[in-house]
């Protein structure tokens, strides 16, 4: 441009009146160009920093929380406490029936042993001065841990008599002590812990007793409102996992079946047209009105159980839809008409051409577009509040019909716990496992684009 | 037979058919040596496959439909209380029992006799129920392959058959997205209509304040439902975010669509469109604890009144959320105004800049404006953000400083929790759903017009 500008001036000996004008405003021109240029810098440069200072905020927030204090403690599974009968064998006249009714009773009667004392007794030896505080010696290990005792001694009665060294979760108000997310200096009414638990957790940690260990909890737990440091995302993970499924086998086959006939079989008339806005219209409607859907028709009408993952599968699934439908119709269009007259023109049925040789080329673009659809429907949080999902379940569900939670669920529900200092780490560890799960998915469909890329 | 178990065997029948049909269909090609078959054996195999599996599924269907309710009616026959003195609410609360007992789940209090005989008689109808379907089932499945097996002969267009279902099928998928339009707006009108029973549309409309109170208040006690503080609330989220968005978004695209070199503008586009892709959850997470205090903290320093909780927090960090939305579809749009218009522009001695504002963005206006639009139906419709950052407080108020609350959020509160949804504080949720439905479709309606409009302009 400033050649153009200048070639000119240098052609001409005697500049007229208009061509001065605009040599006196040159300068303030292209001082304006610059500005604008710079604009448009810094809102790239502000948008990449938003993005770093998400990623950093949640990453630095969440990655503590994948370690937690554990307290290692020689456990001895005294049988004077334990005093179980043995656990029962199924007899030969015995009835499948009968023998689970003993089953169960035999582990109701384990559901009464104190195995509380076996942790209060093993912390004894650690803390000399325990006999008098026992209130406090009670809170020292997270109260998940002694389900935790019962269910090696249900898998493996032969323990009791034993003694194992395990490492416990302690409690979380100690995890924060540790941790500094409290101020230690605040008085003694303001405080978490009661002074001499301070006094032993400061001790325990200097002497290497309770340190800071890789989490399994966090990943194999299902939520626990009771013992909040062994609270993981288990169920919510489980939960998950059965709604992509079911998005996976309706959304994508249906939307991939539509787009096949949209694009290939369709006439062109109105109806088409109108299928066709309807389509886009549909991707485009708040995902909180498929909610909407899901609670009044799925659960209202055809009486499909609240809260179960298969019923937020469907709703996600007609949210995906158009997504599928989209990419599929796309990729579908991209791939040159002389693919089908070359089969039709060899005698193929039009159904063959599509099914034998479009599709199959098809197949890349296809997986791209389910791929992402899959992970928007991964992240969706509001719809799955209205069909029930944001109850509170304390299990793992093995089947889509029964309650569950989901990951962005469970991360709703973890940042509105009343013991802040604890769960924000843990919702950012959540929110960690979430983003690592759909940058995976986005960065399978990115690979498999790369790699199965044709330019026609 | 469980469902699951039929639907098991249904598959195995029809990999069956398949392999009988294909098989078949070799056989009559050598026994008639001088005939060409019509299709190919698998074509053969497909229509055995569906003769057999297709009309038993149509059985199996049809009997889920029906099978309840005749079961219940028949169950209720039986019954020593007269069934028709009761009113429809008791005999639903009353099959519902005997539902119970029968399935082993408890029941309130104990079981009188007759209820424990007709939960007996329940639990025989529904067995011989079963037996019966599996039986006609059986049967059905067995005469299809056996009638298709027969018919098979070197002049059978199998492949034409085959295909009609195929293509049934596709059919029948792309229904799915309009039957889903139609169940969002049928369901909705139907709840809205009941919700307009209780409280007349006016007042829902025009009314300003929102104070829905509680379904266990009673009936004489309505609450006031106001749309009016909440479509505020909507609107002024919704309008910061847009000036988040807008002047951010139409400079990147501006940038990475003129000026960028390559290199730039091939990590920066896809590192930008990660914010869409971002869950909601996250982003109203970030609001919560990390915008929203420093928005509060920075108010204090230079001596504003800001809550942690405010439209400001939430139309922030959904400005955020927004940003590649604008700047990804304007990217396109500018980048598809013609390069003679630019051409012609710098011929004239106009500078970069000069040629961006005066001939690409007009060129490209309408394009913009629809993605706006676009960006915008995103923003009204947003829900996880507004829950967790935007205080909820449905009072009318015009400062961004304070909390308010959004149409989505009441829906949520309104109808989590709760799963009795005849009272007018659940069905409003679907009044305010409807609303919703309605701006958003105008919006996208709008904004597809006008892209559409601008695509054929210069394609």
């Amino acid at each position: 441009m400033t050649i153009i500008a200048e070639n000119p001036i240098k052609a001409v000996a005697a500049p007229s009146q208009v061509q001065q004008k605009v040599i006196a405003s040159l300068a303030k021109r292209h001082r304006t160009e610059n500005l604008f240029r710079r604009l448009g810098l810094t809102a790239v440069l502000i948008s990449l920093g938003l993005v770093a200072v998400l990623f950093i905020n949640i990453f630095s927030k969440g990655l503590p929380a994948f370690w937690q204090s554990a307290i290692t403690l020689e456990i001895y599974f005294d049988p004077a406490i334990i005093k179980i009968p043995p656990m029962p064998q199924q007899r030969v006249d015995e009835s499948d029936n009968d023998f689970r009714q003993r089953h169960i009773e035999w582990q109701t009667e384990i559901g009464f042993v104190n195995f509380n004392r076996l942790i209060t007794d093993s912390l004894q030896k650690v803390l000399p001065d325990a006999g008098k505080h026992r209130r406090d010696l009670a809170r020292v290990v997270t109260s998940g841990e002694r389900f935790a005792l019962r269910d090696m001694v249900v898998a493996d009665p032969s323990i009791i008599g034993q003694t194992r060294t395990l490492h416990l979760l302690t409690d979380a108000n100690i995890d924060v002590w540790l941790k500094g997310n409290i101020d230690r200096s605040l008085p003694d009414a303001q405080q978490q812990l009661s002074p001499k638990m301070r006094e032993w957790v400061d001790k325990l940690a200097a002497d290497g007793v309770i340190q800071n260990r890789f989490s399994l909890a966090l990943f194999m737990n299902p939520d626990s409102r009771s013992s909040l440091a062994s609270a993981g995302l288990a169920g919510a993970f489980m939960g998950s996992f059965y709604m992509m499924l079911v998005v996976i086998l309706l959304a994508v086959p249906m939307g991939v079946a539509a787009a096949i006939y949209l694009e290939e079989f369709a006439p062109r008339n109105r109806i088409t047209d109108l299928v066709e806005v309807n389509i886009n219209n549909l991707a485009a409607v708040p995902s909180i009105v498929f909610g909407l859907l899901g609670a009044s028709v799925l659960i209202g009408w055809f009486n499909l159980p609240m809260s179960a993952p298969i019923v937020g599968g469907l709703v996600l699934s007609l949210m995906t839809l158009p997504t599928v439908i989209i990419a599929t119709r796309s990729t579908l269009k991209a791939i040159p008409p002389s693919i089908r007259q070359a089969a039709l023109g060899l005698g193929a049925s039009k159904m063959q051409a599509i099914f034998h040789h479009v599709l199959p080329l098809a197949i890349p673009g296809i997986l791209t577009g389910a791929i992402l659809g899959v992970a928007q429907a991964l992240g969706e949080t509001a719809p799955l509040l209205l069909i029930g999902m944001k109850s509170f379940v304390a299990s793992i569900p093995a089947s889509p019909f029964e309650q569950a939670s989901a990951l962005p669920v469970q991360i709703y529900l973890w940042q509105g716990n009343e013991l802040r200092n604890f769960f924000e780490a843990r919702t950012s560890a959540a929110i960690i496992v979430l983003l690592l799960m759909m940058i995976s998915l986005n960065g399978l469909a990115i690979w498999l684009r790369k790699k199965y890329e044709k330019r026609w | 037979m469980s469902n699951l178990s039929l639907i098991v065997v249904l598959l195995i029948l029809l990999a069956l058919g398949y392999q009988l049909g294909m098989t078949r269909s070799r056989k009559v090609a050598t026994v008639n040596p001088d005939l060409r078959m019509h299709s190919r054996p698998h074509h053969y195999g497909m229509m055995v496959g569906l003769w057999a599996v297709l009309p038993a599924f149509f059985i199996l269907l049809l009997w889920l439909w029906l099978a309840p309710a005749v079961i219940n009616s028949m169950m209720l026959a039986q019954l020593p209380v007269d069934v028709a003195t009761l009113t429809a609410d008791e005999v639903r609360v009353m099959s519902q029992r005997i539902g119970n007992l029968a399935g082993n789940f408890g029941v309130v209090a104990d079981a009188e006799a007759w209820e424990l005989a007709a939960a007996e008689h329940l639990r025989q109808l529904k067995t011989n129920s079963a037996l019966v379907l599996t039986a006609l089932m059986a049967v059905i499945a067995a005469a299809g392959m056996l009638y298709s097996l027969l018919r098979i002969t070197p002049r059978l267009k199998a492949r034409h058959q085959v295909e009609r279902v195929v293509k049934a099928l596709l059919v029948l998928c792309s229904t799915v997205a309009i039957l889903t339009t139609i169940g969002i707006v049928l369901s909705m009108v139907g709840e809205t209509m009941k919700f307009f029973s209780y409280i007349p549309p006016t007042e829902f409309f025009f009314g300003t304040t929102w104070n829905p109170r509680f379904s266990t208040v009673g009936v004489g006690e309505q609450g006031s439902f106001g749309l009016v503080p909440l479509l505020a609330g909507t609107a002024m989220i919704a309008g910061i975010a847009m000036l988040v968005a807008i002047p951010l978004g139409l400079m990147v695209a501006i940038y990475l669509a003129e000026y960028a070199p390559m290199k730039l503008r091939n990590t920066a586009k896809p590192v930008i469109e990660v914010l869409a892709g971002i869950p909601t959850i996250v982003y109203g997470f970030f609001a919560l604890v990390t915008v929203g205090p420093f928005l509060r903290d920075l108010g204090a320093a230079i001596g504003l009144d800001i809550n942690a909780t405010s439209a400001l927090t939430a139309g922030v960090v959904m400005g955020i959320m927004i940003i590649p939305f604008i700047s990804s579809l304007s990217d396109d749009i500018i980048t598809q105004v013609p390069k003679s218009m630019r051409d012609g522009s710098l011929g004239l001695g106009a500078t970069k800049s000069e040629t961006i504002l005066k001939v690409v963005l007009p060129a490209a206006l309408p394009g913009i404006v629809g993605a706006v639009l676009l960006a915008a139906s995103r923003a009204i419709g947003e829900t996880m953000i507004v829950v967790l950052a935007a205080g909820n407080s449905p009072a009318l108020t015009a400062n961004p400083f304070e909390a308010v609350s959004t149409v989505t959020v009441t829906i949520v509160n309104q109808l989590t929790g709760d799963n009795d949804f005849s009272s007018p504080q659940s069905l409003v949720a679907f009044a305010l759903g409807l609303t919703l439905f309605v701006i958003t479709l105008l919006l996208n309606v709008m904004a597809l017009v006008i892209v559409r409009k601008y695509r054929e302009q210069y394609e």
